[in-house]
């Protein structure tokens, strides 16, 4: 009779919640993990967090991960919830990705370009053998350096588009919606697609991605460019009427080129697919820029009949923190609900026996 | 109350925005508003739309009770509840008849509402076609051209397969003769509650971004056939706890071997049945 009699929701939920703090920290003989270690040292991860929670700070992604005991979406979802907080005092004028100070930039379409191509720090040909030497916190040989010669690194799409090549991608001049703010309508221009992808789910967008690579919708793509590095942030306060700097982002940006449109009025030209995202995601920005190419079929007149080419599809389920909350809220109870599907079995079943 | 966050947790810009969108969706009863949902410290799913629309219609001097499956216990009402002590600093009560403000989650209570009350439902799925129609760029139009066809061969479909409609919660309804509207996962027996209630009820759906409303004494009516009447049920029982024979009742399995405890979902309703029992 104890459930019927239940009065103790209050205390059972903070019972829960000390013990969740007590697991967080885990066996008290191992030391506490530090914030500025997954800062520093589990930087993939706060990146995830970052662009899934859609606020670049490493310093708050650190203690989200820290706090979700490492679950990146719960992390995430603590960013969201303390990001929606905030205040807006403006908005920054366009990055400009081409001044970005390189960490890495490849190209997979030209051997070599202006610029050069800079491997960075990149996992891309490390063999996948566990490297049991980081369980003794042996430090790692010092990176050779060179002295880097400043040289001019123009974007691959800028070099094509100089022969007409590629698609332009010229501003509309309108201002770009904000989906947290505004609720998402359909048809979504790309900039509210781009918008929902860049801080979609990581594995959503892989699979999709990935999926029409394999003929769900078809993709040709090619990596043009993939660029990763710090690029100023610049706000022009309107009593100022100049443009300032306020700080740096890790930017990871994936320029794809794909296979031809055009018409009779427009001759054939390689069309763009555009990923960006904070920090370090090299994965996350592909998987966007196919899946943002994906989602311009209608716009290119091409039959969309995949799952990527329908945006309504796409942009109403790539958000985990969604798209987690409404899968676990199954775990609420549903006895009311329940229980009238039981009557109403019930009654079905009396009538036809 | 929490410092550093405004009362009742939204900004009050927010909350204006939500007013607004809050006083469209009682213009046009049963339509679907869309509206800029925040981000909220609870999960989607869990209750934010419903969150959000009592955080923008609630006042320093309201009264709240929060439910979810009828109850004050059950552990999410509890944490909205607490939410709202917390961040609004509001007078808390589980007495249906104390409260000026009513945020629910599958459940009508049984005491009937007042016009000086307000109810707020917690919606997972605003679009009553949605399972019928996936697309809402096409739900849109079909509520534009009230083009309800579809859902009426779904139940004639349910008759003929089953002998009655099998659509046991979340019911849907015609809401003054012209919007189709999910009244959210309440069981269809709270359906009728819906029709010409004095109350001013709110709905808040928080993932899927749209609010909606029921005016004070606007005509609902559950979808049927007139040789199909709809037909509110409940299991068969009357309450183990206070004798009711009319309340809306959960099912309690108290053993392995068949036994049941029928007893009412609507805790308060309960409790003061019992209560007025002891006195006499």
């Amino acid at each position: 009779m104890a459930y019927v009699a239940v009065k103790g929701g209050e205390r059972a939920i903070d019972n829960a919640h000390a013990w969740l703090a007590e697991a967080r920290r885990g066996d008290p003989a191992v030391a506490d993990i530090g914030t500025d270690q997954i800062a520093q040292q589990l930087g993939r991860a706060v990146d995830r967090a970052m662009a899934e929670g859609s606020l670049y700070d490493r310093d708050l992604a650190a203690l989200a991960i820290k706090q979700a005991q490492g679950d990146l979406i719960e992390a995430a979802f603590l960013l969201r919830a303390f990001r929606t907080t905030l205040p807006r005092f403006a908005a920054s004028l366009p990055l400009e990705t081409g001044a970005i100070r390189p960490l890495r930039r490849i190209s997979a379409v030209f051997k070599d370009l202006p610029g050069g191509q800079v491997l960075g720090p990149t996992t891309d040909y490390t063999h996948r053998l566990l490297d049991f030497s980081l369980t003794d916190g042996t430090p790692p040989p010092a990176a050779p350096l060179t002295a880097a010669e400043p040289e001019a690194m123009p974007r691959v799409h800028d070099i094509l588009g100089r022969e007409g090549l590629i698609e332009p991608d010229a501003p509309d001049g309108a201002e770009p919606g904000d989906l947290t703010r505004e609720p998402l309508a359909f048809p979504a221009g790309r900039d509210l697609r781009l918008q929902a992808l860049a801080r979609g789910d990581e594995g959503f967008l892989l699979s999709l991605g990935y999926s029409s690579q394999r003929g769900y919708g078809n993709n040709h793509p090619f990596i043009g460019e993939i660029r990763m590095g710090e690029v100023a942030v610049e706000i022009e306060p309107p009593e100022l009427g100049f443009a300032i700097e306020i700080g740096d982002l890790v930017l990871t940006e994936c320029q794809m080129v794909n296979q031809f449109g055009g018409s009779k009025t427009t001759p054939a030209q390689f069309t763009r697919g555009y990923g960006l995202a904070f920090g370090q995601g090299e994965r996350r920005a592909m998987a966007m820029a196919l899946v943002d190419r994906s989602l311009r079929a209608a716009e290119l007149g091409e039959d969309a009949t995949a799952p990527g080419q329908n945006a309504e599809f796409v942009l109403g389920h790539c958000d985990n923190i969604e798209a987690t909350g409404f899968v676990e809220h199954l775990k609420l109870p549903h006895y009311v609900d329940f229980q009238s599907e039981l009557e109403t079995l019930r009654r079905i079943r009396a009538e036809s026996l | 109350m929490t410092e550093g966050y405004n009362f009742a947790y939204l900004d009050e810009q927010t909350k204006r925005m939500i007013r607004r969108a809050l006083l469209k969706a009682v213009a046009i009863p049963g339509h679907q508003i869309p509206f800029g949902s925040r981000e909220m410290p609870l999960p989607y799913g869990w209750g934010t739309g419903g969150i959000q629309v009592t955080a923008a219609v609630l006042g320093a001097s309201d009264v709240l009770k929060v439910i979810d499956q009828g109850a004050d216990d059950t552990t999410n009402a509890v944490s909205i509840r607490r939410f709202f002590a917390k961040t609004a600093g509001v007078r808390t009560t589980t007495h249906t008849a104390e409260a000026t403000v009513i945020q629910t989650r599958h459940r009508i209570p049984e005491r009937q509402l007042r016009d000086d009350q307000i109810i707020v439902y917690q919606v997972p799925m605003p679009e009553p076609l949605a399972k019928l129609e996936p697309s809402r760029t096409e739900t849109r139009k079909m509520h534009a051209l009230a083009d309800y066809g579809a859902m009426y061969v779904k139940l004639y479909e349910d008759i003929t397969r089953f002998g009655h409609v099998s659509i046991s919660y979340d019911y849907p309804v015609m809401v003054n003769n012209r919007h189709l509207m999910s009244p959210s996962p309440i069981p269809a027996f709270d359906n009728p509650k819906l029709h010409m209630s004095a109350a001013l009820q709110l709905f808040g759906a928080g993932r899927e971004k749209r609010v909606y409303a029921i005016p004070p004494l606007t005509p609902v009516n559950s979808l049927d056939f007139e040789d199909h009447p709809f037909r509110a049920t409940r299991a068969p029982h009357s309450c183990g706890l206070c004798g009711s024979d009319t309340s809306y009742l959960d099912e309690v399995v108290t053993d392995d071997r068949g036994g049941r405890l029928f007893c009412c979902s609507d805790t308060d309703y309960c409790e003061g049945r019992r209560q007025s029992a002891t006195a006499e």
